[in-house]
């Protein structure tokens, strides 16, 4: 079905603008046609479905899920509802707060943050139309045990003990409350949502979501078309090689000053791996852009010391390298002639 | 007069909501004293998770977005 683009953009570039094949500027441009037109499609009906079917869905309910769950669930669970959870980051602070002041391990609150950015729905979307189910799927197993292994750590190291005294008092008060019985925060029961309200929320989350990334896959899909136009068919493999060891870190390590969401970096992707840059060293490039940004770091500052935020910096980094390192190793039988 | 608190850490959502129940109380004759409350201690206290959130003269009526121009003029009317 999404060959019709392939074919508008051949009509378009090809036949209309006269435009060869063979050169530069045509190859850049299809490409561009192309994607645009197959993502802003994908994005639209993709969004509107999957809003209809969270509408009732609110951090509240999350929280009192993951409450209720074990050590292990909650990683889990944490880094799941990460991934579906509506959330924009301008509410990182007060959603740690409400985690943190109901006794939710530090890890586990986290776990969610970590994994939230990495996952959404228009991430995997994109990805799906760009790059296919199995490297889809890869991702968000990835994105996930980033966020479950990051969180784990965190609380194994005993993270809390970093926090600011405020946020700290806040989370025992919450934890001695738990010890004498008393028991989670209360949900308000809201009457079921019937299908009208449910498509106007959905109406308002299509609206609310492309009107803020449409530009974000124009420049992604730019770039992207840029790179497919001028850079030669497997400059990356001719030139980095995907052997060396280090080609990984340095990924991480370009990856760490931009900063841009996984909307713009995904068509990014597609063109770095079609050029030859191993799966592996791209998606630890594009995640160490994705989740490791400064302005989260700077809005955490609000709640961690500069102990906790550095702590926190240089797990999300290593697990980057490693995640890149593992799949690098097994990508040759996982993407078997990608 | 009624008192608006527009709890959030500054982001654009906030901005705007606080501006939208300005302008809608002007535009409905009203005289309102809206604070943007962007101290994490102060949030916490109203149990707020997602922001921009609005409290009315010290009780919280919304959360999440910036609110529709009909929810403002219910709190306005209350």
């Amino acid at each position: 079905m999404l060959e019709i683009f392939t074919t508008l953009a051949s009509w378009l570039t090809y036949d209309l603008a006269g435009l060869s094949p063979d050169t530069r500027l045509g190859s850049s441009i299809h490409f561009f046609i192309e994607d645009t037109t197959k993502i802003l499609f994908l994005l639209v009906i993709m969004i509107y479905l999957i809003a209809l079917a969270r509408a009732s869905l609110n951090l509240e309910k999350v929280r009192a899920y993951i409450q209720q769950r074990n050590r292990f669930a909650g990683y889990l669970s944490g880094a799941g509802f990460g991934a579906i959870t509506p959330f924009c980051s301008c509410s990182s602070i007060p959603l740690f707060l409400g985690f943190t002041s109901a006794g939710i391990p530090l890890g586990i609150t986290m776990a969610f943050l970590f994994t939230s950015p990495i996952i959404n729905e228009v991430a995997v979307v994109m990805l799906w139309g760009l790059l296919g189910w199995k490297f889809t799927l890869t991702y968000v197993v990835i994105g996930i045990a980033v966020g479950m292994i990051g969180g784990m750590l965190l609380d194994v190291m005993k993270g809390e003990r970093w926090l600011k005294d405020f946020a700290a008092r806040a989370y025992q008060t919450a934890k001695a409350g738990a010890r004498q019985g008393g028991g989670t925060a209360a949900v308000e029961e809201t009457a079921p949502l019937s299908m009208a309200e449910r498509h106007q929320f959905a109406w308002n989350e299509l609206r609310e979501i492309v009107g803020r990334i449409w530009k974000w896959v124009l420049i992604g899909v730019g770039l992207g078309a840029a790179l497919h136009g001028f850079v030669p068919d497997n400059w990356f493999a001719e030139n980095l090689g995907s052997g060396q060891w280090w080609s990984v870190p340095a990924a991480v390590l370009a990856g760490l000053p931009l900063y841009s969401n996984a909307t713009g970096i995904i068509p990014v992707m597609e063109s770095l791996i079609i050029k030859g840059l191993p799966i592996g060293t791209t998606l630890a490039f594009c995640m160490s852009t994705v989740a490791a940004s400064f302005p989260e770091f700077i809005m955490l500052k609000q709640v961690m010391t500069f102990r906790l935020l550095s702590l926190i910096f240089v797990i999300l980094l290593a697990n980057f390298a490693i995640t890149g390192w593992l799949i690098n190793l097994i990508s040759p039988w996982l993407f078997h002639g990608f | 007069m009624k008192t608006f608190e527009v709890l959030g850490t500054g982001c654009t959502k906030c901005s705007k909501t606080a501006e939208a129940i300005e302008r809608t109380a002007k535009d409905n004759g009203q005289e309102v004293k809206v604070v943007k409350i962007t101290d994490p201690v102060r949030i916490m206290e109203y149990q707020v998770m997602s922001t921009p959130a609005v409290a009315m003269d010290g009780k919280l009526v919304h959360s999440g977005s910036i609110p529709q121009r009909e929810q403002i003029l219910s709190w306005l009317n209350q």
